[in-house]
């Protein structure tokens, strides 16, 4: 199943099938009760939303009543379309970027370092130190540092680098630079937890047959640490493509650099047209599902479950 | 290992450098709390303990933050206790429509918290309820829920059932061996899965903001003063939620290292 890289893989064998089915069914109902009245039911809700209509009897804003205007599809995704086309650009392109940053990061702490725990232990409460401090005020200490008065911008026009009148914060660099950053916990965690596990006598089996380093890592290492690549890779994506604080004008983003999440929330919050921010939400859905069904299942990682 | 292609120094300069990297913005908030500034907290204008002083000056800030506390604790507790439940429902009984049930769990995560956040409030829109503490809390217990489920899941998984089977056979009743033997047993995981539920609710910004209405987080208190400036008291906050934190991961990393060694060397 797509959804399988967040499973737990453990396909320990059931012991004792009990007979006892009222203590199971004591036992789920709480949670698939839970899981129903707020899970399916909103997505439910999201859809009978994306239908409705302008309520003709009320001028006041956000007044809607239940139809199946199905025009509201074509309507909100021809205008709209730019938007899932740049959030999926830049959560690609911040993904990838993460991947790159994160490996080295994992193979270090899980691999290289496993001689000294010490090492490895300090590394990883770095790794996961962004988890205990606010995800907005790092985004926005990034501003300052990325801002017009900041040194970085200082430093790269002293250097010609970036013109005179140029910008970082507000640009479609600083949106990716943030969703990147942000996810970099989420990419190494996963890998290491693969990476922990390998066998170094496959690395060193590799090396003994004259495999040159390259090869060893394309046909040993990374095969073997493929489904912490896929986990980490779709705990950056599917959040980074729905993401709209790094691109909201208050943190990293400008007005052309927009995703479509700051449409579904200004047009929920501020506009009040909900069925335009429900069209766009269950579209968001909709294109995400396939887009991880499919890459799980290129990937070869769906017999996780 | 030794001699791989990445080299021997090269590796671990790199790990340093990424991990400087990681903690930029964490000195960065943490120093900007001792800005001697007044309302908005951009450029450097001197130290000053005042604001670690008089961290409730700030307007509204106390009242996000005791907020995002009880939040946290409220939709913890919910979804500890369902999660749990679950979690051995699935590893420990065989029944139909198991796999439909894993589904329903696995999906939440996998589905963007805008289209989560959206999905709730326009349920909560379409039966009318008002946004406030309640509604946060129903959907922080959502998305909580899958992250316990998955947590307990795996420690469940490591359990040898033949101690429950020895209780069993000993006479005792299933209360008495769940209580006296799953539970504890299942303890580190229950604990590691309540941490992380309350560290994910804390730090939850995008549902909170669809359902929160004028109630605010400290999240929220955050997103809706950038517009002007938020106020360094909201870094001392920060800095101070992240110092408890890092202390006491690092106290229980020592901990359990040393209990690692000692069993080692009774082996």
């Amino acid at each position: 199943m797509a959804f399988a890289a967040f499973a737990d893989t453990s396909t320990k064998k059931v012991t004792e099938p009990h007979k006892k089915s009222r203590v199971v069914i004591l036992l789920l109902l709480p949670g698939i009760a839970y899981l129903v009245l707020f899970f399916l039911a909103p997505l439910v809700s999201l859809i009978l939303t994306s239908f409705m209509a302008p309520n003709p009897d009320s001028m006041d804003m956000g007044s809607f009543i239940y139809a199946f205007e199905w025009q509201n599809y074509v309507n909100v995704l021809s205008e709209n379309w730019v938007f899932y086309v740049r959030s999926f650009a830049f959560a690609l392109t911040a993904t990838i970027l993460a991947l790159l940053i994160s490996y080295p990061i994992a193979y270090f702490i899980g691999v290289y370092a496993r001689p000294w725990p010490a090492i490895q232990a300090f590394a990883l409460i770095l790794v996961i130190a962004p988890f205990f401090i606010s995800f907005l005020l790092r985004t926005l200490a990034w501003k300052q540092i990325l801002g017009d008065d900041g040194p970085v911008v200082g430093v790269l026009k002293s250097l010609a680098i970036l013109p005179a009148d140029g910008h970082l914060t507000g640009t479609a660099f600083s949106v990716i630079f943030g969703l990147t950053y942000n996810f970099i916990p989420f990419m190494v965690l996963p890998i290491y937890t693969s990476l922990e596990r390998l066998d170094i006598r496959l690395i060193e089996a590799g090396r003994d047959l004259y495999a040159s380093p390259a090869t060893t890592f394309r046909r040993i290492t990374l095969p073997l640490s493929m489904p912490g690549v896929v986990a980490g890779t779709l705990l950056t994506f599917i959040p980074a493509s729905g993401d709209f604080v790094n691109a909201s004008q208050q943190f990293l983003g400008g007005p052309s650099s927009q995703m479509v999440g700051n449409q579904i929330s200004s047009n929920f919050l501020k506009i009040l047209d909900y069925p335009a921010a429900a069209v766009l939400s269950v579209v968001l859905m909709a294109v995400i599902m396939i887009i991880v069904t499919v890459y799980v299942r290129r990937t070869g990682t769906e017999d996780l479950v | 290992m030794k001699g791989s292609f990445l080299g021997k120094a090269l590796l671990p300069l790199y790990t340093i450098l990424a991990l400087v990297f990681l903690l930029i913005p964490i000195v960065y908030t943490m120093v900007f709390s001792f800005n001697d500034s007044y309302k908005t907290n951009i450029s450097w204008q001197g130290f000053t303990l005042r604001n670690w002083t008089n961290v409730c000056d700030a307007q509204g800030l106390c009242a996000a933050f005791g907020n995002s506390i009880l939040i946290g604790v409220v939709s913890t507790l919910i979804a500890t206790a369902i999660g749990t439940a679950l979690a051995i429902a699935l590893v420990r009984y065989k029944f139909r429509g198991r796999s439909v049930v894993s589904l329903l769990i696995f999906i939440p995560m996998a589905t963007p918290e805008v289209v989560l956040g959206a999905g709730l409030a326009a349920q909560f829109f379409a039966l009318g309820t008002a946004k406030g503490l309640v509604t946060v809390i129903l959907a922080h217990t959502l998305f909580c829920l899958s992250f316990v489920v998955v947590t307990v899941k795996a420690r469940v998984a490591s359990l040898d059932a033949s101690i429950e089977e020895a209780g069993r056979d000993l006479y005792a009743s299933p209360a008495q061996v769940f209580w006296r033997i799953t539970f504890p047993l299942l303890l580190p995981g229950i604990a590691a899965a309540a941490l992380l539920s309350f560290a994910l609710s804390f730090d939850d910004f995008i549902i909170t903001y669809f359902n929160s209405g004028s109630m605010q987080t400290f999240p929220t208190f955050i997103y809706i003063s950038a517009v002007r400036g938020v106020p360094a008291e909201a870094n001392v906050i920060a800095s101070a939620v992240f110092l408890i934190a890092i202390i006491g991961v690092t106290v229980t990393q020592i901990v359990s290292g040393a209990r690692k060694r000692r069993l080692k060397s009774h082996a």
